[in-house]
């Protein structure tokens, strides 16, 4: 979806692969509970169907797991990210406010955000404080700043231009799902065409190794941790231009969570390491899935957590080691029809094991 | 009302504090800022002191009891001549509770209650989440008179007071209505985002044109999927009349620019009816009722909502 | 495969094991049999299928195929858990026990003595107290494990393997981080566990080790046995021939160091207060500069101060007579240093990726994100380096993890060589590899020395840094005492040099 490549190479189809179908799980669990799932219409100058809603609803927590992958892939974390995004929003919505263009406020938000991560980048790769509790300071402190820029109400505003970047649409597709393919797309492209993912994954193995091999670990740490801020603090602007207004008490919260659960989804380790962005995107998509079956289920509200935990459990469940290999040995035994007792393989068999 | 109250509390500012020293002073103690809400009842509890010449001492507890039981002490020993506590939660007050009673401090609990027994405080002033509730369903029945209605309601944080409170009122104001019938619920956590978010889903599963009456437990709500009907080509207020609970200002904005309809007030104004009974008590010893209701004003288009919006708009919602 | 005579019915039979992995034939059509009181070897390159072969005997693995008898009895372990209940007990190089429990309850955790619902704990410290004594050890069983030595835990864990099991005990590179005395002491209690009549498999890299201890061996190569022998009749040689399955060239060649070039690297009073004392050292193009010593005498700690892993408080290196300041492994690289750690797995590789970007890793580092290696061109160098070293792997694309430990190192060799360095640091580099790969880096170092190159090599094998040094560097204690050329240099000598240097103390 989001691999700028003329078409992705089968190793990547193959990463991707396991999300492909949670995800369409996910989906046809839409159909089950609303059979129009699919219908799509265009309405007062916008597509307008709970496909688009999927994109455009998970539009946050996609632009959130971009940064967050490559955190991760540093064996790091960023539990700041719904934090930063407050702030973003914040400063984006007071610049309005007091008459700046949606171009300044944007940069300031973005500027704002960038700050925001160098902090975190600064903690983790000079002062080498664990990313959990790094990032844990501005995401405690960080609502609170927002709360200070915003003195504690919801700023609303209605500069056009902003609300465009939340609510808007270009060519009838709303506004967020250009901007997190968009980011998608760039970020991944250059990981991939350059030779930062390498290095990134390199310093996410074993970072030992990466300095001595002449890597400068801790340039590309606040990188990574920079980029997360960016991610976040577009996310931010997005959600505030949404709802025309800054809430610097709802605004992101527990988005973090949600950012590292797509993450995880995407098949992507906490350990570091080897990661996808395009598998951490549709892993944004699963859970916005899963979200709306909910919504479109029409079960009282209380049951809402109790499903979200269930479907995320099974999902988690199926792509378990344990149940990987699971998968693997029934198809072996396809081949085998007695695992129990094994009998002598002869030569033709052994090659249909490979 | 607001020229008079600055020129008060100029007055104030400049006059010497030892001028007023015959006047009383009253402690007050308050859970924190975590809301608009909260914001505006320390803003008109402020205003409300210094209109009645009180001294107030404000402490901001920050969301910790502890801090509110140490603020209530310092008010007790300083010899207060009262407190007004707006408690974090119910439970654990007795003790600090019997230090102002043996103190003969009079305590007077806003906004909510405690799990204490009665004669420990001199009376609560807190609203009616139920009535507002009944309120907002009985204005929806008038409305319709008799047509047919289907709704659908965005309700608080699940398992929160209000959002049971008011899920209760509603049900009981539109009941013996058999015109209308709630056909969605779901929470919206009572943030505008999931306001918008949730009604865009609600538009989807029963088609727009299927709704006739959006039920929301707080204005904030309201206000996000006010935008998610624009969005889907409908005219909130119109195609779909909308009623909330809480009359922020963005709600009389809403109402004055015909996008919403209806809105009750949780008025900020706790201390106004405490501070009266107080003065009462200390003069000459009159004993309030143990809970005095604050008034759920309903708020139409009828009223002048921007002359509304434009007081409200600096309490600090 | 050659008949060897036996005495006994075998205690453990295993015929005709195989085991896959996708893409892998891990064991093919392997047979052992353990014969009561015998120490029987395990021996083969790494990768040859040894592990894989335990895992199977012990249920950690399930075997594909096969059949294993446990004194005539068919039996089929599904977990290490019920081989151990059949008798087969297992000790690993990482002792498997809990150091902040105390060494009785190490031996008797899961079974201790009970009275009532506690554990009697004075009847569990003395029943322990008359186990260890059994194998020579007198320690305060109510002490932590963690208070003692490497050596002391692995005879714990071994006892309470026996006291479990009892009928074969398998040892898993039990000496690899034990000194020569702790050596010993394992022996003496595997001689005497051979006394009682039970089968002891033992797997180790150390041949001179296998001769000491083993009656029999059986050698594995590529996952099929290469044949069973009983040590006192073959030779060091017919082993390492079995093993490598070819004849491999005489170990100390004849020394032919070559003449060193132009100055290279002048390192002059270079030291770190608290890690060694200044040095100073000057090596030339085409030489091959040996770091001698005893482990812990400083002999990784200059080449760390070297490459700035550690940057150095006081000294300076000049760089063909232009002075460089080296603080980090960057600055290093970026004046074609290049060094190969001691310790592989922290320091070495980047275990999850591609074999092929590990190889690429350093010259990309130096070349920094913005330009990337064409992809063709990282495929032609990490071909050319897997084909030179040769490098053996099912594909560019495995996770360096999964090569041996030999492979590793030559793949760790690719990525310093593919920068094209003037200057190469090598810290052990032969250490936890097999024969084959062993012979094959000596013979690159020779390479590389002829082809013009400067080395340091620091080495704990006296006889290969003989073969290949042109000068060598003896460390006492984190300081040099003495360079040792020409005619110097031998084995014995250098012993002396240490050994000399002790008494002048």
């Amino acid at each position: 979806m989001s691999t700028p490549s003329a078409g992705p190479r089968p190793s990547v189809f193959k990463r991707i692969l396991p999300q492909l179908v949670i995800l369409a799980v996910a989906l046809a669990l839409n159909v089950v509970v609303f059979p129009d799932f699919f219908h799509i219409d265009f309405r007062n100058g916008r597509l307008f169907g709970n496909l688009i809603d999927v994109l455009n609803r998970g539009a946050p927590v996609a632009l959130l797991c971009i940064g967050m992958t490559l955190v991760i892939a540093t064996k790091g974390i960023d539990l700041s990210v719904g934090a930063v995004m407050a702030i973003a929003g914040a400063v984006a919505a007071s610049m309005v406010v007091e008459g700046h263009g949606w171009g300044t406020a944007l940069l300031a938000a973005m500027a704002a955000g960038g700050l925001c991560g160098l902090w975190n980048g600064f903690l983790v790769a000079v002062l080498r404080i664990q990313p959990i509790v790094a990032t844990l300071v501005l995401m405690v402190a960080g609502r609170g700043i927002a709360q200070l820029v915003t003195e504690g109400k919801i700023l609303t505003f209605d500069n056009a231009g902003l609300i465009h970047l939340g609510a808007g649409t270009v060519a009838g597709v709303p506004t967020p799902i250009l901007i997190w393919i968009a980011l998608g797309a760039l970020v991944t492209f250059v990981v991939r065409r350059t030779a930062l993912g390498m290095l990134i994954e390199a310093i996410g193995i074993n970072e030992r190794s990466s300095r001595l091999a002449g890597i400068n670990s801790r340039v590309l740490l606040v990188c990574v941790y920079l980029v997360s801020g960016l991610c976040a603090a577009l996310a931010g602007v997005i959600v505030a231009a949404d709802i025309k207004g800054a809430d610097a008490n709802n605004a992101g919260l527990w988005l973090e969570l949600d950012a590292i659960l797509a993450v995880v989804i995407g098949g992507n380790s906490l350990l570091g390491g080897r990661f996808s962005i395009v598998a951490s995107l549709i892993g944004a998509l699963i859970i916005q899935s899963v979200n709306s079956v909910i919504l479109l289920s029409g079960l009282p509200p209380e049951f809402n957590l109790v499903i979200k935990a269930l479907l995320i459990l099974g999902i988690l469940v199926i792509q378990s080691p344990r149940i990987g290999n699971y998968v693997y040995m029934l198809r072996a035994s396809d081949i085998q029809p007695q695992p129990d007792r094994p009998k002598p393989i002869d030569h033709q068999e052994k090659e249909a094991a490979r | 009302m607001t020229l008079k109250t600055t020129l008060l509390a100029s007055a104030i500012a400049l006059a010497p504090v030892a001028a007023l020293a015959a006047d009383l002073t009253i402690g007050f103690s308050q859970i924190g800022s975590e809301s608009g809400w909260r914001a505006a009842e320390t803003t008109v509890t402020k205003q409300e002191a210094e209109k009645r010449g009180i001294d107030l001492k404000f402490a901001d507890a920050q969301q910790k009891q502890e801090n509110q039981i140490k603020a209530i002490r310092s008010f007790i020993a300083q010899g207060v001549d009262a407190i007004l506590v707006a408690p974090v939660v119910a439970t654990g007050w007795d003790e600090v509770l019997e230090e102002a009673a043996d103190a003969e401090i009079p305590v007077v609990l806003l906004d909510r209650t405690v799990d204490a027994d009665e004669s420990l405080y001199l009376t609560a002033v807190t609203s009616d989440l139920v009535h507002e509730g009944k309120v907002a369903g009985e204005w929806l029945a008038n409305e319709m008179a008799g047509e047919d209605c289907r709704i659908v309601e965005l309700q608080g944080t699940t398992g929160s007071s209000p959002a049971i409170d008011r899920k209760a009122g509603f049900e009981q104001g539109i009941a013996g209505h058999d015109n209308l019938e709630i056909v969605r619920s779901q929470t919206g956590d009572f943030t505008r985002a999931q306001g918008k978010v949730v009604m865009e889903s609600f538009l989807k599963a029963e088609g727009g044109e299927n709704i006739c009456a959006l039920y929301a437990h707080n204005d904030d709500m309201a206000v996000g999927a006010i935008q998610a009907i624009k969005e889907a080509g409908l005219k909130p207020g119109e195609d779909i009349k909308i009623v909330a609970i809480d009359a922020v200002p963005d709600a009389h904005k809403a109402i004055a620019a015909g996008e919403m309809n209806a809105t009750i007030e949780l008025t900020p104004n706790m201390a106004g009816p405490a501070l009266d009974a107080l003065e009462a008590y200390l003069a000459n010893g009159t004993e309030p009722a143990k809970w005095i209701q604050t008034e759920s004003k309903l708020f139409t288009s009828a009223d002048d909502n921007m002359a509304i919006f434009n007081m409200k708009k600096d309490l600090g919602y | 495969m050659k008949d060897v005579p036996t005495p006994d019915r075998p205690v453990l039979h295993a015929r005709g094991i195989s085991k896959f992995f996708p893409g892998t034939i891990a064991l093919d059509d392997v047979s052992v049999r353990l014969m009561p009181g015998e120490v029987h070897a395990l021996l083969g390159e790494n990768g040859a299928g040894k592990s894989t072969l335990i895992k199977c005997l012990t249920g950690a693995y399930r075997r594909d195929a096969g059949v294993m008898e446990l004194d005539g009895q068919e039996v089929d372990p599904a977990s290490t858990a019920e081989s151990q209940r059949l008798g087969i007990g297992t000790v690993y190089q990482e002792v498997n026990l809990l150091p902040n429990l105390t060494v009785a309850e190490n031996l008797f955790l899961g079974r201790q003595p009970t009275r009532g619902r506690f554990i009697a704990r004075r009847r569990m410290n003395a029943m322990a107290r008359e186990v260890l004594e059994s194998y020579g050890l007198d320690i305060d069983p109510a002490e932590p494990l963690s208070g003692y030595s490497v050596a002391i835990q692995q005879v714990i864990a071994i006892a309470r393997a026996v006291d479990m099991s009892g009928k074969v005990l398998i040892l898993d590179e039990p000496t690899a981080s034990l000194d020569h005395d702790e050596v010993q002491l394992l022996f003496r209690v595997i001689r005497q566990l051979k006394a009682r009549g039970l089968a002891v498999v033992f797997i180790t890299h150390f041949l001179d080790q296998v001769f000491d201890i083993s009656d029999r061996a059986t050698v594995l190569r590529n996952g099929q046995v290469v044949g069973e022998c009983l040590l006192n009749e073959v030779t060091q040689h017919d082993v390492v021939t079995m093993m490598l399955g070819r004849q491999l060239e005489a170990r100390v060649q004849n020394r032919d160091t070559g003449r060193a070039g132009k100055t290279l690297v002048e390192i002059s009073d270079l030291g770190k207060r608290g890690m060694i004392d200044p040095f100073s050292l000057t090596i030339h193009e085409g030489e091959v500069v040996g770091l001698a010593g005893l482990l812990g005498s400083g002999r990784t700690e200059t080449a760390n101060l070297i490459f700035g892993v550690v940057p150095a408080d006081q000294g300076k290196i000049t760089l063909r007579g232009k002075a460089i300041d080296i603080t980090n492994p960057r600055d290093a690289v970026a004046h074609r240093f290049a060094l190969c750690p001691e310790d592989r797995k922290v320091d070495g590789i980047v275990g999850d990726l591609s074999v092929r970007d590990n190889i690429i890793l350093a010259l990309q580092a130096r070349q920094g994100w913005m330009r990337p290696i064409p992809r063709a061109k990282v495929e032609e160098i990490a071909q050319s380096y897997v084909r030179a070293l040769d490098i053996r792997l099912a594909s560019l694309d495995m996770p360096i993890r999964l090569l041996s430990g030999g492979n590793q190192q030559k793949a760790l060799l690719a990525r310093w060589l593919a920068t094209n360095p003037d200057f190469l640091i090598l810290d052990e580099p032969t250490r936890g590899i097999d024969v084959g790969a062993h012979a094959e880096i000596i013979a690159l170092i020779e390479q590389l020395r002829a082809d013009g190159m400067a080395l340091l090599v620091a080495s704990s094998e006296l006889e290969e840094l003989v073969a290949y040094s042109t000068r060598v560097i003896v460390l006492r204690d984190r300081q040099q005492v003495r360079e040792l050329t020409g005619d110097d240099i031998s084995p014995a000598t250098i012993i002396d040099v240490i050994a000399t240097e002790e008494a002048a103390r």
